[in-house]
């Protein structure tokens, strides 16, 4: 039996020296580029997969770049830009003064920069009768106050509330959006997530949970959309039409829960991360955003 | 001549027990090793937790039960995590100590020579999955059957944590035990059977107790699994901030709190001080169930020695 498990290990080393070795000549390519360097992207979970696109592009023009992303969420950007861990920070919401300040007095000046824009679904099962809500009605829910689905037109049925973990920017911008109804007239700061609210700590987990649960009600980032989950149409109040999300309908401003996805650098961007950002905000670049399922600036 | 070599073999010898000396504190450095490793992490968490109750009260924070870090102004309180992670331990250790131990009495007892190579290299393999992979069985495969057994709004509940947890706890105890058991003298048995005892009745009444010192152990390691882990507890224990009264409620255990704000907190602002403290309270957890499995160990002892 050992002596078994030590050929396989053998076996497996060998496989992956092997691997390696195959791998390793592909690797250097003709470069005509001058730019060179190597720097972070941190951030939001909802910008990740458009970030991820936009480095993979310009990696491949510029083979001597590396650029490293990742998506904890929009929290964990903006605590490494404080803590100057990160070249540029990826956000789903805006930075707090509170945030500004606590860089500032860590000597750094968090620099804005709007890349794209998102449209923020609110997703049940296909399954689930309702198919359109209020933002008072999504606050009401949010809160605990509404339980059921019948209560909203749907289903007796008792209504599972997901969202993200205080790491997501998209927690933030929806609490203030939907759940405390800011810009409307019932805009109330007092309002928080209810208790009952289950909390994720990705959209692909809270997806996936609307995708086999008939209960579940969850608001994914417009990328996040699959066929497995039905989009509901929001009113902004109950006299307006209800919107589908989409990007048309994010673009002419008709759907009420749409934010800016936005980059912060220390200072203004200087050198391959000018060029980096000069990409993204290009035509071919803002192409990608409407490819990768978000909104693009223009 | 005579005199060099004395001479010789007295600076070899003198030499020798220098070294021998240069060994010892080597090795009593590394006994230390551990102690000051164990007192460091318990400074640190005292010097960045114990702020927190500058700005939450002790009494609110412990049994406060709501949890707004990222609100203005924030507030802090943890009873919903500390019953959550009380659920999630009791439960796992429920399902995962009378399957282990008796997995482990089967296999040092009962089976035969090549069901037990065989099974045992496959238990311990289980040990080696990735807390994330048996997330994702919870979260794919353990949730919709949990949900539907037990008729739930959804299957991301304390009990579809528990469960995995004791799947991932049921290794350690199984192996831990299952040696412990065949520690056990041979002639401990045969007196056994030599007075006429089935084998139900050794194993009961004579391997188990005779190895108990050793099977303590074994639980108290798959306790401490399930108290710490993480991954696992945040992908599939739901994470709604109510106190749970039951097991089947949607809860967030402490570690899975400590994990989704820990990213987010700036270094010694109020979130990173109150999750420091939940830390150190989890530190002093599993300090407290080690020392009174410690207690009884001993007690245990003193009666056989009787």
């Amino acid at each position: 039996m050992c002596r078994n498990i030590g050929y396989f290990i053998i076996l497996l080393l060998l496989l992956f020296i092997l691997s390696s070795a195959g791998c390793a000549p592909q690797a250097p390519a003709p470069s005509g580029s001058e730019l060179s360097g190597t720097f972070k992207v941190i951030g939001s979970n909802t910008v990740t997969p458009l970030t991820a696109v936009w480095a993979e592009e310009f990696m491949k023009m510029n083979p001597k770049v590396n650029i490293a992303v990742s998506g904890p969420g929009s929290g964990v950007g903006i605590a490494n830009l404080i803590d100057g861990t990160t070249d540029i920070c990826q956000v789903s919401r805006k930075i707090k003064q509170s945030e500004i300040d606590q860089a500032r007095a860590k000597g750094v000046n968090p620099y804005e920069i709007q890349v794209a824009t998102d449209a923020l679904s609110v997703v049940v099962h296909p399954s689930n009768p309702v198919s359109e809500l209020t933002i008072a009605q999504l606050s009401a829910i949010y809160t605990n106050q509404i339980t059921n689905w019948k209560e909203v037109g749907g289903n007796a049925a008792p209504i599972v509330a997901i969202s993200r973990d205080t790491n997501s920017g998209t927690h933030v911008f929806f609490k203030e959006h939907v759940v405390q109804m800011a810009g409307l007239k019932t805009e109330n700061t007092a309002l928080e997530y209810g208790q009952d609210v289950l909390f994720l700590p990705s959209t692909e987990a809270g997806v996936t949970e609307v995708a086999k649960n008939p209960n579940a009600l969850f608001y994914p980032g417009l990328g996040y959309l699959t066929d497995q989950v039905k989009p509901l149409a929001i009113k902004k109040t109950a006299d307006d039409p209800g919107v589908l999300p989409s990007v048309a309908t994010a673009l002419d401003g008709t759907y009420p829960v749409a934010r800016p996805l936005l980059y912060y650098t220390n200072g203004e961007p200087a050198g391959v991360i000018k060029a980096f950002i000069d990409y993204c905000l290009s035509p071919e670049g803002q192409a990608k955003v409407t490819e990768a399922g978000y909104v693009p600036l223009q | 001549m005579a005199i060099a070599s004395a001479g010789l073999s007295k600076s070899l010898r003198r030499r020798w027990r220098f070294s021998e000396k240069l060994i010892e504190s080597f090795i009593l450095l590394n006994g230390l090793l551990a102690i000051i490793v164990l007192l460091g992490v318990l400074f640190l968490l005292l010097r960045e937790g114990l702020p927190a109750f500058a700005y939450t009260s002790p009494w609110q924070f412990f049994f406060g039960t709501r949890w707004y870090p990222v609100s203005e102004p924030p507030t802090f309180g943890i009873l919903s995590f500390f019953m959550a992670t009380l659920w999630v331990t009791l439960i796992a250790t429920a399902i995962a100590v009378p399957l282990g131990v008796g997995c482990a009495a089967y296999l040092a007892e009962v089976a035969p020579a090549s069901v037990r190579e065989t099974v045992k290299p496959i238990v311990e393999l289980l040990a080696g999955i990735p807390s994330i992979v048996m997330g994702l069985i919870g979260l794919l495969l353990l949730s919709p059957l949990v949900q539907g057994l037990f008729n739930l709004n959804t299957g991301l509940c304390g009990l579809t944590a528990a469960i995995m947890l004791a799947m991932m706890s049921l290794p350690i105890i199984v192996t831990v035990s299952e040696d412990a058991l065949r520690a056990v003298p041979k002639e401990f048995r045969e007196a056994s059977y030599a007075l006429g005892a089935t084998q139900w009745e050794t194993v009961w009444h004579v391997c188990l107790p005779g190895a108990l010192s050793g099977i303590a152990a074994a639980i108290m390691l798959g306790v401490g699994r399930a108290i710490g882990e993480t991954m696992t507890v945040l992908m599939v224990a739901g994470g709604a901030l109510a106190v749970p009264y039951a097991p089947t409620q949607p809860m967030m255990p402490m570690t899975a709190a400590i994990a989704s704000g820990i990213g987010n907190a700036v270094r010694g602002g109020p979130q990173y001080q109150a999750l420091f403290a939940i830390a150190l309270l989890l530190f002093l957890m599993t300090f407290a169930v080690n020392l009174v499995a410690d207690r009884v160990l001993e007690r245990q002892k003193r009666k056989f020695a009787r």
